[in-house]
């Protein structure tokens, strides 16, 4: 007899919970959305919501994934974001680069990025975080202090001034044929700007969902795919256990650890042409980041997924209400919100979660 | 027949509080073994000890003529002890078949081993697809069981098997119990006497973290003093 592979049971494929979860809160937003603004504004709405969602789940994929299987609360990950965009920048800029396009370059500094991360992450789990898996305390004091450290070293290498990480050519091109009519002559032109239903969005941003669409489905597919995948859902559930089956789960931490932080290098470079290089983009993602997770439930990858996605959102449209206003019926004057209003509009989110579902949406562990 | 395990006095501690006060036994080869005792008697511990899950301050276990305290969990399981907790502790967001899947110590485990485990437990052929945790408490105790049988494991360390599960499940699993006499060697940690002395065929009895005693299971259904005295069964 061979190894079963199908379940003679199951006829029909059947939605992960989550994802269901997911659908709903999404297609609430978009009516929301829909209803407020004309199509265009909305999809651009959406599509920056989705740009800014995907540069957080990058961060907060590994975030979720290192505490739901080693209980570890890495307060150093903002700080491997920020690494990855200094040291993209740092590649991008390499004078043994200097003769290739802008593309070639960009495309190093995103790997080398997430390798130097990833390895960053592998090492300090190694030397630092291993000895203190029962020390849950210490664990975040040092975490905590490595923020530190890495932003110190950081200004000691780079200094405090901020930098501007150019747009790759292929997603730069200005001229009369611009902005690119639609997806398929972007492909043609290169234009730093597509018309989505009359309205000029920037093709980079189009990229960074993409790449962050990429990303959740290599990742989805190593959890669901492979043994390692199997092997981190189990041990998410019951380290111990997993470790009784004979499985060096340590090992397993020390890759998942460099997974996370090779997500989060890749992120902070991706995210450099938008955002800039600067200090405090690592505190910014790692807030924000701890907010999706915990909307979306501590340890669960969709939750992860799904409550970035949503921070992402929220920020944009609040971005957009500050912008617009907000008109209050048989109110004459428009109501003008302070810029925080949009920062604040995640940790409201957060609070109503909270409040109904005090583990998260998907929530694995309190 | 030689004894494939052997624990001598092991001291073992939770926190500050010390459960195994000199814990001893053997496990012949081939033989299903009990390991009984009142709740709090340092059963699930002395299991917990053995699979490395909790590290003994002293005192030895060998395995196969091997010492085996001081190594990790996962190179005690690697020498082919298989481990079926208490609460069976299976992996409730995999499937059936990802519950299996996941104790393959070599590519094509599973399929070597389908046979066996379906032979014992068919109702999982039928699940395979089904989220552990969607399960009926009797279906997860043979899900536990089965992952322990997916590696070859010499040594089978089950802890209460029959615990919340309805008389007739409890009889499916003595008899699956009983059928894998032939396959490999048990110890079995159990509070429901009846079943234990119907699968075991020697015991070893713990009460406050010591060994009291221990021989053939025949010999201890026909002493109902120590019975009485250590497992409260009349």
């Amino acid at each position: 007899m061979t190894a079963p592979t199908t379940s003679p049971t199951r006829t029909l494929p059947r939605l992960p919970r989550s994802a269901l979860v997911g659908l709903g809160i999404g297609a609430l937003f978009l009516l929301a959305l829909f209803g407020r603004y004309e199509p265009k504004v909305a999809v651009s709405i959406l599509l920056s919501g989705l740009t800014l969602g995907f540069l957080y789940f990058m961060v907060s994929a590994g975030l979720s994934l290192i505490f739901g299987l080693m209980d570890v609360l890495n307060f150093a990950h903002g700080t491997l974001f920020m690494l990855g965009a200094y040291v993209g920048l740092a590649v991008f800029n390499a004078p043994f680069l200097a003769g290739w396009s802008t593309d070639v370059r960009f495309l190093t500094a995103l790997v080398m990025g997430g390798l130097v991360a990833g390895a960053l992450g592998a090492l300090t789990e190694l030397s630092l975080i291993r000895p203190l898996y029962s020390r849950p305390i210490y664990q975040v004091l040092l975490t905590l202090g490595l923020t530190f450290v890495g932003g110190e070293l950081i200004k000691a290498i780079w200094g405090t001034a901020g930098f501007f990480m150019p747009t790759p050519s292929f997603f730069n091109t200005q001229g009369a044929n611009c902005p690119s009519p639609d997806l398929l002559a972007f492909f043609t032109d290169h234009c730093s700007s597509i018309l989505i239903l009359g309205r000029a969005f920037p093709s980079y941003r189009l990229f960074v969902i993409g790449l962050g669409l990429v990303m959740f489905l290599a990742v989805a597919l190593l959890l669901r795919k492979t043994r390692l995948g199997i092997i981190i859902r189990a041990g998410v559930q019951d380290g111990e256990m997993v470790q009784a089956l004979g499985i060096n789960v340590r090992r397993v931490f020390t890759l998942v650890f460099a997974l996370g932080a090779a997500l989060a290098g890749i992120g902070g470079v991706a995210a450099a042409p938008i955002i800039g290089v600067n200090l405090g983009i690592g505190q910014e993602f790692l807030l924000q980041s701890f907010i999706s997770i915990v909307i979306g439930g501590m340890g669960s990858f969709g939750g992860a997924t799904v409550g970035a996605l949503l921070v992402g959102l929220a920020r944009a449209f609040g971005d957009q209400l500050v912008l617009s206003g907000v008109q209050i019926p048989f109110v004459q004057e428009v109501i003008r919100l302070s810029p925080s209003i949009a920062r604040a509009s995640t940790v409201i989110i957060m609070g109503i979660v909270l409040l109904i579902r005090p583990a998260g949406l998907f929530g694995k562990k309190d | 027949m030689a004894d494939l395990l052997i624990v001598d006095g092991i001291h073992t501690y939770i926190g500050q509080s010390h459960i195994l006060e000199g814990v001893s036994l053997s496990v012949p080869r081939g033989s299903i073994t009990a390991l009984l005792g009142r709740n709090g008697a340092g059963k699930t511990t002395t299991l917990r000890s053995i699979i490395g899950v909790l590290q003994p301050r002293s005192g030895t276990i060998t395995f196969d003529g091997k010492a085996v305290q001081g190594k990790r969990a996962y190179n005690i399981a690697a020498m082919g002890i298989g481990y079926v907790p208490e609460h069976r502790a299976i992996f409730r967001d995999l499937t059936v078949e990802e519950n299996l899947r996941i104790a393959e110590r070599k590519r094509g485990d599973l399929a070597r081993r389908s046979d066996l485990i379906f032979e014992l437990f068919p109702d999982l052929k039928t699940f395979l697809g089904r989220g552990g945790g969607n399960l009926s408490g009797g279906q997860q105790q043979m899900l536990a069981i089965a992952r322990a049988l997916v590696a070859e494991n010499r040594l089978l360390l089950i802890d209460e098997p029959s615990e919340g599960l309805a008389p007739i499940i409890v009889e499916n699993i003595a008899r699956a119990l009983k059928r894998l006499a032939g396959e490999t060697t048990i110890l079995l940690v159990e509070q429901n006497f009846r079943m234990a002395s119907q699968v075991a065929d020697r015991y070893v009895l713990i009460d406050d973290g010591r060994t009291q005693q221990s021989g053939a299971m025949a010999d201890l259904v026909a002493d109902d003093a120590a019975v009485r005295r250590y497992l409260g069964v009349s």
